[in-house]
């Protein structure tokens, strides 16, 4: 099958066991959203789909090939938008974006990196150190890479957090419109989905002992 | 490569330009430990001689431990880590790139304030010489090494003791070949062998640290 496949993942962490032999395929053309309780592991699941951490056992396959040798194939088409924000507060939001699009080999064009900074409601802001703006103003910046770098695959931990509710609208809609271009994203929320987001898999994770 | 200087070392520069504050707290000590020792000790010159290699280049390893810590503090926290190892790029690149810029907005000043040391602990201009080849060959090395352990604690609060006890240890061979050579340059005596072996521990520093850095830091994400 196309697309990202987990292939039995276990994960524990402190001698806790968060999942077992969990298998799911993420396809291009689809919205996993990830739901579960505080501590069930869903920012874990997450990490082990960015490679940031190794599973304890099973394996992750790209397009039928073993992720860990398409692996900069994969962080091509890959955008993580994880629970830390990763802009530096020190920095503007126009330089935070421009130096992130240096990093992942994205072109960077100011003007379009102006349109989206607007787009998110930044008009302004663009070249105040980021961390003069508020939490949802800092998580604004952070999401705009969704609209800079051209990526199947987007991963996206909590990205609602200190969203207010246009901005929460504006990201569901462009999630939606990410599937519909046969963009494949797995998110995780407190807050159920709303119908902005169109279509979606749920994928529940339980709280273990 | 392009993505390196336009990511990683513009970036890095832009920072430390911003928080020049930050940078310039480890060489206030620095300076502050010199300029104690002789008021400490007495303006005698013989002694002041004696121990000034000694006093510069311990001043310089306790300000490298302070300073190392910011090497990759704020990118962990703030999550800039992640996005990093996520990039596509080589980790042990980035973090070569991260060094070189560390060196050279924490330790290529030291070089500029040398003379002043030099003049406080009356150094002759031979071991003057000879004081600022071995800090060139080792500050590089401080740094170098120096990140393999802020990689592995990076991920702990209160890393910084840690970061001390894990260092110093490492950091003696260094110690005693710089200031070996000072006291050679000192005597008149060629010190081309110490400066040689400096040279090679940094070397090696070069090949393989990126690498062990780039292990660390990947254990620290686990």
């Amino acid at each position: 099958m196309a697309g990202l496949a987990a292939d039995n993942l276990t994960c524990i962490k402190r001698d806790r066991v968060l999942f077992t032999d969990l298998s799911f395929c993420l396809s291009p053309g689809q919205l996993i959203y990830l739901r579960g309780p505080n501590g069930a592991g869903k920012t874990s699941l997450l990490r082990i789909l960015t490679g940031l951490s190794a599973p304890e056992s099973g394996q992750l396959m790209l397009n039928e090939e073993p992720l860990d040798k398409v692996r900069d194939r994969f962080n091509q088409q890959l955008i993580y938008v994880g629970h830390k924000a990763g802009i530096n507060g020190a920095l503007t939001a126009m330089e935070n974006l421009r130096f992130w699009c240096a990093q992942h080999s994205t072109d960077f064009n100011a003007q379009q990196a102006y349109e989206v900074l607007a787009r998110l409601g930044l008009v302004g802001l663009e070249d105040v150190p980021v961390r003069m703006l508020s939490a949802g103003q800092q998580r604004r910046v952070a999401l705009s890479r969704l609209w800079l770098k051209q990526a199947i695959y987007w991963i996206l931990d909590e990205p609602f957090t200190a969203l207010d509710t246009d901005g929460i609208e504006l990201l569901e809609t462009h999630m939606r419109e990410h599937v519909a271009n046969q963009g494949a994203i797995i998110t995780t929320s407190h807050q159920p989905l709303s119908k902005h987001a169109g279509p979606f898999t749920e994928l529940a994770l339980e709280y273990r002992l | 490569m392009n993505t390196l200087i336009n990511g990683i070392f513009k970036r890095d520069m832009a920072l430390a330009f911003r928080q020049r504050s930050e940078l310039a707290q480890p060489l206030m000590f620095l300076l502050m430990v010199i300029t104690l020792f002789p008021l400490g000790i007495g303006p005698g010159p013989v002694t002041l001689q004696k121990i000034g290699p000694g006093v510069i280049w311990i001043a310089a390893i306790l300000s490298s431990l302070l300073a190392m810590e910011r090497l990759f503090r704020d990118d962990f926290w703030d999550g800039s880590l992640e996005q990093y190892m996520l990039s596509g790029q080589s980790v042990a690149a980035i973090a070569a790139v991260k060094v070189l810029v560390h060196w050279l907005v924490s330790f290529l000043p030291l070089a500029l304030f040398s003379p002043l040391l030099a003049l406080f602990l009356n150094l002759t201009v031979d071991m003057y010489i000879a004081l600022m080849l071995t800090l060139l060959l080792g500050t590089p090395l401080l740094s170098l090494v120096g990140a393999i352990a802020v990689g592995l604690t990076v991920g702990l609060q209160r890393g910084g003791v840690l970061l001390a006890l894990l260092l110093i240890p490492v950091f003696i061979p260094l110690l005693i070949f710089a200031t070996s050579a000072v006291d050679s340059a000192a005597l008149q005596l060629p010190y081309r062998a110490q400066l040689a072996i400096i040279g090679a521990m940094l070397m090696l520093a070069m090949a393989s640290a990126p690498f062990a850095i780039a292990y660390a830091l990947k254990v620290s994400q686990n």
